[in-house]
């Protein structure tokens, strides 16, 4: 598959620079101190991982377009974007082969926080379902953010611009939900609030329901931006 | 590898806008199999446009493209495949090692395993990398870089390799180098060499096709460009003949002493002066000239600066 040739060589220059190291570290190290400092851990008197997949969300918010940032505005600055689109690639492998490079880096992003739940399940009788379930969902809802901050990082050359546009974009999405019960808002579009509210679905199903809908809101958000982001590298090619 | 007889680019009607910037105005032009062809314009005439249409990484407003046989728009992967391009400025992925890189690049072009292998060797051979083969490309200096470019280019043996400014920014030294290595690749290649440096062309091409804001004003071998494009053209003229024997031959043909006096007579009776005539049609006539008054004729060759005086001659505007 020629996507898992740009995944690969995305993947491998996130850690070609310290930033990649530096997204790794933060994450893990403000995942775990999250749920054991500022957390109830310690006060609930059972071995829970609730809170620690309920930070997740806001997490995802600044890692997601940490990821995302360099990958289409970093080619553009540089000029390698001419080289890559001019190698014999559908649009499509390259836009999909960016996207599982950076899926691939958050998902080695959550083996570092797997310290996390073993720790839990040494102190307690940790039911692995729900965890599980929780890391399953952090995966779905962070590809939806890195489709978010991929299809924003082909908006721009500039990294910075690209991350910004991706926490405020990401920051809406999950604070939508709390617009929907503003009196102003209309009852038609207060359920469409609800209904794109990046939270809402994720602690369905990290309640351990893996309900269909909440997955295919997930994968049909991925899909959109990746197609978003196909329309605006062919677009370009006609400005 | 194309037959020699056929063209591997056929460019028509050729358009694109940038807004309201007009930057391609319906240029056309064709690279014969096993030329290299000099795409020459001052900054801003829509050379590099032009060459981002042929490699597929701009559509163009109107107008066709065919590479190869095939036309850029709905073949666009197999093009790509038959293209080898060094884009403006040689951007290449720092990050990574030279050999990655290459790897990569093969990979790219669907090359693997022993082919890949194979491929990688001979692009660096061609491109003399060897020194710097496992060193990262932001350690290369400059020069190495370039060749870096050059040899992603060459890697897949591309049926047309298209040079957009190769030697930008290179040192003098390096310029000679890059300038070497791209003869050298003339002798088997199709080529579009891109510059607005006219002894770049001179000295790499043996077609120019020259775009002036967005309009092709001048397109043929590099002799006759020199000539009919500028109007006048300089030649050189080696001739074994008398002082008067050659006033007659320049007077009848036209042509003017571009020197206040023959230099002396060598011995064995050579002359070499400068001349200058109103067209190419003026060289044809000297050399007819020293035919028939039975002269030796060694040389009558356009000089270097003709191009020079040709882009002095292109009418004012601004970028295209």
């Amino acid at each position: 598959m020629r996507s898992l040739l740009i995944a690969r060589r995305e993947f491998f220059a996130t850690f070609d620079a310290p930033t990649g190291y530096v997204i790794l570290a933060m994450f893990s190290a403000l995942a775990a101190a999250l749920f054991f400092l500022t957390g109830p851990f310690f006060a609930l008197d059972e071995a829970s991982l609730r809170p620690f997949f309920a930070n997740m969300p806001w997490l995802l918010v600044m890692l997601a377009p940490a990821i995302t940032m360099r990958l289409w505005a970093e080619e553009r600055r540089s000029g390698t974007e001419e080289l890559l689109l001019t190698y014999p690639f559908r649009l499509r492998e390259l836009v999909v082969g960016k996207f599982l490079g950076a899926w691939a880096v958050l998902a080695l992003a959550l083996v570092f926080t797997l310290a996390v739940p073993i720790t839990a399940a040494s102190l307690g009788d940790l039911d692995w379902g729900p965890v599980i379930g929780g890391y399953l969902s952090v995966l779905l809802l962070g590809g939806a953010s890195l489709a978010i901050g991929l299809f924003l990082s082909a908006c721009t050359d500039n990294q910075i611009v690209a991350w910004l546009l991706g926490a405020v974009v990401l920051l809406t999405f999950n604070l939508i939900g709390i617009a929907a019960t503003a009196e102003a808002i209309p009852p038609a579009l207060g359920r469409l609030f609800l209904a794109l509210d990046f939270g809402i679905h994720f602690h369905a199903i990290t309640r351990g329901v893996i309900d269909l809908g909440n997955v295919a809101f997930y994968l049909g958000v991925t899909a959109f931006f990746l197609c978003a982001n196909g329309i605006v590298l062919e677009r370009r090619r006609w400005a | 590898m194309m037959s020699p007889e056929k063209a591997v680019v056929e460019v028509k009607g050729l358009e694109k806008s940038y807004g309201s910037v007009k930057a391609l105005r319906g240029i056309d032009f064709s690279v014969p199999a096993g030329s290299v062809l000099g795409f020459l314009g001052p900054n801003g005439a829509g050379k590099t446009t032009a060459i981002k249409i042929l490699t597929g990484y701009l559509a163009a407003d109107a107008g066709t493209v065919e590479v190869c046989g095939m036309p850029v728009t709905t073949a666009s992967l197999e093009v790509k495949r038959r293209v080898g391009y060094l884009p403006e400025n040689n951007p290449v992925y720092l990050d990574m090692r030279v050999e990655d890189f290459l790897k990569f690049t093969a990979r790219a072009f669907h090359l693997s395993g022993a082919q890949a292998k194979a491929s990688i060797e001979r692009a660096v051979m061609q491109t003399g990398l060897q020194e710097v083969f496992r060193r990262n490309i932001s350690e290369c200096s400059k020069g190495f870089r370039q060749r870096v470019g050059l040899a992603q280019a060459l890697l897949h043996d591309p049926d047309l390799l298209i040079l957009d400014e190769p030697t930008n920014g290179l040192d003098p030294l390096q310029v000679v180098e890059m300038r070497a290595l791209i003869r050298d690749l003339g002798r088997t290649k199709t080529i579009i060499i891109t510059s607005h440096v006219l002894p770049e062309i001179e000295a790499l091409a043996n077609r120019v096709v020259l775009i002036h804001q967005g309009r092709k004003v001048a397109d043929g071998p590099m002799a006759s460009i020199a000539c009919n494009g500028g109007g006048a053209c300089i030649a050189r003229l080696t001739i074994g003949a008398t002082e008067d024997q050659l006033i007659t031959l320049l007077e009848d043909a036209d042509a003017m002493l571009l020197e206040d006096r023959p230099a002396p007579f060598e011995e064995d009776g050579m002359q070499s002066v400068l001349v200058e005539v109103d067209s190419c049609d003026g060289l044809a006539r000297i050399a007819k000239g020293a035919a028939e008054a039975e002269l030796d004729l060694f040389e009558l060759a356009p000089q270097s600066g003709t191009l020079e005086s040709l882009f002095q001659n292109l009418p004012p505007g601004g970028a295209a």
